[in-house]
């Protein structure tokens, strides 16, 4: 098979996928592209390169207490749900507990949940307790979405996580505190960080939970929304999108480096075959 | 109760309080609504089928559903074709750096989604890049006016938009295929595309119904490609529910809306499920 297949390294196949990247790529890259473009509307022919814009969003006030707001939330959001993701996925893992399907379908339910739906239940219930919208009750809703992806990503890190370790070091006399500081911790923190940037991610791109329930502060992606009308406001946000592309590149890049160190030997064998 | 249970429901009970107040009640609230009226800016709680009616008596209510859930079906079914091949090309054809393959293909899926959606209506739009590009260069005089503002803009967008998330299902289970099975078939003499329709799709089908399910159940709901390339024509239920929930200031029509749309996605994903049962009977 393997000698088959290194005959013809780019086969058909190949040439399909890299077609498919293209189709995958073109279109992000068109606001870079345009981003540098000097002329207010988005099309060809390119009349000149400017950082204009990239100046303009710099002192754009109401586009960067946006980011502030969103970066903020971004990180609450990725925190408290790493840290109930990490909780079930070591409920899951570490112990048999009864119904440990149904309630992993169920906590998982908001991954193939539609948004929509779940933006509008949500804004009943908080005007039903006459809860004002706000960062907080976006920041619920977030959690609600960003939870289920960490506690796979945990579950993925902690799966074949050999519990002796941990029962050795309570036999040594450890606490459970310091057995969880110096034994689990330490092997899950790859994942932990992995889900960290993911939730942030998540989070920090969400745009229709944000637009149903925020109160007068915009996140970032609500306050895009807004500027999308207007076509005179687009160039700023180019310039603010391929920013975002570029940070979104790194963050992942860092995420699934996190996620893959010692992930599992097995793994970096079949690559090496 | 033994200690690990109690150990572990403690670990769990956050998450599931969370859940079940701003999921379960949530969704129960909701339904509770959709059976309230309102007049002018006042909830009036009690049990009335109104909207229900409303929805079937307005004739692009429900127009509008089977649209959208169309639209998404065609959406999942062009993802799942247009992944299928790339996802099989890493898990078969790549024999170093898989991962990075496999960040390449995920990393657009992490830029902004509303800039993913619009960067499709700067493309496809009247002033935009294929009408401005195809002029300059002399391809033709006037901008093209059928490729925005149509259903077949949406799907486009949305199958870009979704696209990663229906070839990592595909792959990990495609990297999940003993080997050994496939050899065995070629050396049982089964052509390779013989072993791949007997051996590698099926087994590989559990990815390819994931990934169709991951793909068609959030974008039924989708409000924001619809609303950028979709235009009149293109439409889809989530924007009739923003519209209640906004403009329309309906808020139980909005309800019974989101009501009938989730037991519409319901009733299609257990029909699927059990079409792909029965099939899976057949070729066993």
């Amino acid at each position: 098979m393997k000698s088959a297949a290194r005959k013809v390294p780019f086969s058909a196949l190949g040439v399909y996928t890299v077609i498919y990247l293209a189709f995958l790529y073109i279109p992000a890259l068109f606001l870079p592209l345009f981003s540098f473009n000097d002329a207010i509307y988005i099309a060809f022919p390119i009349k000149g390169f400017t950082l204009k814009w990239y100046e303009e969003m710099a002192q754009n006030a109401a586009m960067l207490a946006a980011l502030e707001s969103s970066v903020k939330l971004g990180v609450v959001v990725s925190i408290v749900s790493t840290i109930l993701g990490t909780m079930a996925a070591k409920a899951f893992t570490r112990y048999s507990i009864p119904y440990s399907r149904s309630l992993q379908v169920f906590i998982a339910l908001p991954l193939v949940f539609p948004l929509i739906i779940l933006g509008v239940a949500l804004l009943v219930v908080f005007s039903q307790i006459n809860l004002p919208l706000s960062m907080f009750t976006i920041g619920v809703s977030h959690v609600v979405i960003c939870m289920p992806f960490s506690m796979l990503v945990m579950i993925s890190r902690l799966e074949g996580f050999d519990k002796g370790l941990e029962e050795a070091a309570q036999d040594l006399g450890e606490t459970p505190w310091m057995t969880f500081w110096r034994v689990t911790f330490p092997i899950a923190l790859p994942g932990i960080v992995a889900s960290l940037l993911l939730c942030f991610t998540i989070s920090f791109d969400e745009f229709l939970l944000a637009f149903f329930l925020s109160g007068d502060e915009p996140t970032l992606p609500v306050y895009i929304w807004s500027q999308l009308r207007f076509p005179t406001k687009l160039p700023n946000v180019l310039a603010l999108g391929s920013c975002i592309l570029l940070l979104s590149v790194v963050i992942v890049v860092l995420a699934e480096w996190f996620r893959r160190i010692g992930v599992s030997p097995s793994v970096e064998e079949t690559e090496k075959q | 109760m033994t200690r690990d249970t109690k150990r572990s429901l403690t670990l769990l009970s956050p998450t599931l309080v969370l859940l079940l107040l701003a999921l379960t009640l949530p969704i129960l609230m909701l339904i509770v609504l959709s059976f309230w009226t309102q007049v002018g800016m006042n909830l009036t709680p009690g049990f009335t089928l109104e909207n229900y009616e409303t929805f079937f008596d307005r004739r692009i209510f429900p127009v509008l559903l089977q649209r959208s859930i169309e639209n998404s079906a065609m959406v999942a079914v062009l993802t799942v074709l247009l992944a299928y091949p790339a996802a099989y090309f890493i898990a078969f054809r790549v024999q170093k750096r898989k991962i990075l393959w496999l960040i390449l293909i995920t990393l657009p899926f992490w830029t902004s989604y509303l800039l993913r959606i619009f960067a499709w209506k700067v493309i496809l739009g009247y002033n935009g890049v294929i009408n401005s590009g195809f002029i300059s260069i002399g391809l033709i005089e006037e901008p093209l006016t059928f490729l925005l503002n149509n259903r077949g803009a949406v799907v486009i967008t949305l199958a870009h938009a979704w696209a990663a998330f229906a070839i990592l299902p595909i792959y990990v289970s495609l990297e999940k295929i003993d080997r050994s099975l496939l050899e065995a078939a070629a050396d049982l003499g089964e052509s390779p595309l013989w072993s791949f329709l007997r051996v590698t799709l099926p087994l590989s089908l559990p990815g390819v119904i994931a990934s169709a399910l991951l793909v068609f159940i959030p974008t039924v709901g989708d409000y924001v490609a619809p609303n950028l390339v979709g235009g009149t024509n293109g439409l889809m239920i989530g924007n009739l529910v923003q519209t209640q929930f906004g403009r329309g200031n309906n808020w139980p029509l909005g309800a019974a809306i989101s009501i009938i749309s989730m037991i519409a996605i319901t009733g299609v994903v257990c029909v699927f499920l059990l079409l792909v049962h029965q099939m899976k009977k057949k070729l066993a």
